[in-house]
């Protein structure tokens, strides 16, 4: 259907973008592709701004400078209506899951289905008891969210991500705070849905490990500049310090284990005077 | 299922008893009850004083609110005080030498109109007009006839 | 020169959380034909905006009412005017404690409950999930519950004048001997329907916009942390109460001012 031989065949692209907050620059004039039907992640350490990455490509942020193309459209000149339409084709998974906790988990992945289409009741019931089965969680349908465990809220919010059939899913670091043996799960989760539902996938993640495994291309970023990019053998196999830093993590490197501030010594001696 | 339809019948229990409340309020708490104005006849009545009447004053006949007071206007050719009075359609059997006169009601209570229905056959029409009136008292002009005569007496 | 500049800033922070305060109030009522073509959603929150509030407002208002009869009675009766007690408690609670009263524990009870309710959806991502499924969150989540505010307010108030009379009427007339008769024919003889009873209705209708519209924008302004929800949740209530008793003292002036 698409062609995905060449490497031209991006989702989305990020030209130039250039963002910050406050007097921080977030993102330093970057430009990222992520090619239709692969996984891509997007990885660095903690506070380089990768989940405000994923709010600028579904247009809840808007960038300073530069531009997101996703399917072809801009998403900051989209209109609301447009850019709502546009958003029913992405599927996002936030870290925390953001299950609505007034509902049950069968009412949280009917709720998009509810809101957007105007199927029957039975069809709506079937709909969501196959998103679940296919995340493993048909059996929990009568569960509210606070009676999950975190993997397990995740996995719903998966199902919910999944129940409009979109062209992409964005994944805000999946793995975080997971036991082995949910992490295992989920990382066979993104991994088989992309392949089987053709699903373009948008990963960001510190965690180094699995998301190896599971991704396509990956970019790393620090201090708002891309530093490392390629399959994962490339940057395995990548003489950046940042990248060997990220990669092995090490203490100190590149990026500093102490957030700056001023000399250690003199701090310890001077009066304590608030500034 | 049952839990939506425990709160629907809630709900429905809430905006009961709020229209309910204010179904109260304007019935039984206010005067919309009294009478409204379709079913009532004005009559006038010219006072040489009506003290502190009001509009919405109460016009009652022996002790029994029959209307009220719709307006009050000073009348530049006769110096009185014209009153229109709106009187219930139920009492349209008042004499034409009726009596008007302004009451208070307790010593520092409100004032009203009060009618004495005289022994005349003929009944006052719609637009008709009291013939005898007597002002409101007017509490210093009698402590001061009182103080007057008291002292006039002492001088004999 | 460090003063002026506090005050300039925070006269540039006063507006600048005004005008976001009604880009959301707009925003808000432009989703209100949605929710009603949806009444499902509204009675939802009337439920749990109304219904919750209606046992406080019940008892409060029984006793306010008991405490007007008490109170009117010790006083009226030193001018032997025993018999206006139903005037006084009447017009106390219609005009003023009715829908005052009913809207500051409108404020604590389901106002607060409110900010911390949207706080703590903004804290979990729940606002921002809906924004990324394509549904507008103010719409689904914020409208219902404005309008729930809305309607519930002058019913409630309703309910508190009207169950703080009867309570006059049983301490007045049930404990103290004042005449029954004489309690509610001076009532109805007094108290206009226009000026006292749909003038009351109108400040409770007043005071539940404000209330929701409080309620609903601190929570949605919260910075999305347990501190910034906990603090949220005291400005809802301290808004809130400067808010109505301000409101009130306008409101009366514009429609008692000529009597």
């Amino acid at each position: 259907m698409h062609n995905r031989v060449s490497g031209q065949d991006n989702l989305v692209s990020v030209r130039d973008l250039t963002f910050s907050r406050g007097n921080k620059k977030i993102f330093d004039d970057i430009s990222l592709d992520f090619q239709r039907g692969k996984v891509t992640a997007i990885m660095g350490p903690s506070g380089t701004g990768k989940t405000t990455m994923l709010k600028l490509i579904g247009g809840q942020l808007f960038p300073d400078k530069g531009s997101v193309f996703v399917d072809g459209q801009n998403v900051h000149k989209l209109r609301r209506a447009d850019l709502y339409n546009l958003r029913k084709r992405l599927g996002m998974l936030f870290q925390s899951g953001a299950l609505l906790t007034d509902m049950s988990v069968f009412d949280n992945v009917a709720f998009p289905l509810r809101e957007h289409t105007q199927l029957t009741e039975s069809m709506i019931r079937t709909l969501v008891l196959m998103k679940l089965q296919a995340v493993g969680l048909r059996g929990a349908s009568q569960l509210m969210p606070n009676e999950l465990s975190g993997g397990m809220a995740r996995r719903v919010a998966l199902a919910r991500a999944i129940a409009l059939d979109p062209m992409m899913i964005m994944y805000d670091e999946p793995f975080t705070g997971q036991d082995p043996i949910s992490m295992g799960v989920l990382v066979h989760l993104i991994k088989s849905l992309n392949n089987i539902l053709g699903l373009t996938s948008i990963i960001v993640s510190h965690d180094v490990h699995d998301t190896m495994a599971i991704a396509d291309y990956i970019y790393v970023l620090s201090g708002g500049k891309i530093v490392g990019q390629g399959s994962p053998k490339e940057i395995q196999e990548s003489d950046s310090e940042w990248v060997q830093q990220f990669m092995t993590g090490a203490a100190d490197g590149p990026v500093h284990f102490h957030y700056p501030a001023k000399d250690y010594i003199d701090d310890l001696m001077s009066s304590g005077k608030r500034y | 299922m049952q839990h939506t339809r425990n709160q629907d019948t809630l709900v429905g229990l809430l905006v009961a008893s709020g229209i309910a409340g204010l179904f109260f309020l304007a019935m039984h708490v206010s005067n919309l009850s009294s009478f409204s104005d379709e079913d009532s006849y004005t009559i006038t009545a010219k006072f040489e004083n009506s003290g502190g009447l009001k509009v919405k004053s109460p016009v009652s006949a022996a002790g029994v609110k029959i209307g009220k007071v719709t307006s009050i206007s000073f009348d530049p050719k006769t110096y009185k005080s014209v009153v229109q009075l709106s009187i219930n359609s139920k009492y349209s059997t008042l004499p034409d030498d009726t009596t008007a006169s302004v009451f208070t009601a307790g010593l520092l209570g409100e004032q009203y109109v009060n009618l004495e229905p005289g022994g005349s056959e003929t009944y006052l029409k719609k637009g008709g007009e009291i013939e005898i009136t007597q002002s409101a008292i007017i509490l210093e002009k009698a402590i001061g006839q009182f103080l007057f005569k008291s002292a006039a007496e002492e001088k004999k | 020169m460090d003063f002026i500049e506090g005050l300039g800033a925070s006269t540039r922070i006063s507006f600048n959380k005004l005008g976001r305060g009604t880009h959301f109030l707009v925003q808000t009522i432009s989703g209100i034909m949605s929710v009603l073509l949806r009444p499902r959603l509204l009675t939802k929150q009337l439920y749990s905006v109304g219904v919750m509030s209606f046992l406080i407002i019940t008892i409060s208002g029984l006793f306010v009412g008991m405490v007007l009869g008490l109170q009117g009675y010790y006083t009226l009766s030193d001018f032997g005017a025993e018999e206006t007690l139903g005037v006084m408690v009447a017009a106390s609670l219609v005009r003023e404690l009715g829908p005052v009263v009913s809207a500051l524990l409108f404020a604590g009870r389901a106002g607060s409950a409110l900010t911390a309710e949207i706080g703590l959806m903004k804290a979990t991502e729940q606002l921002s999930g809906m924004e990324m499924m394509a549904i507008d969150p103010i719409k689904r989540i914020i409208t219902p519950r404005f309008l729930a505010g809305l309607i519930s307010m002058p019913l409630l108030a309703g309910i508190f004048s009207a169950v703080g009379i009867i309570g006059g009427q049983i301490v007045g007339s049930g404990l103290l001997g004042v005449d029954e008769g004489a309690y509610w024919s001076q009532m109805q003889a007094s108290i206009d329907f226009y000026d006292d009873i749909v003038n009351g209705v109108i400040k409770s209708i007043v005071f539940g916009f404000v209330t929701s519209w409080i309620a609903l924008f601190e929570g949605y302004d919260a910075i999305p942390t347990s501190e910034g929800v906990s603090r949220a949740t005291t400005r809802t209530v301290v808004n809130s109460a400067f808010t109505i008793l301000g409101l009130d003292f306008i409101l009366t002036a514009l429609m008692f001012g000529d009597h």
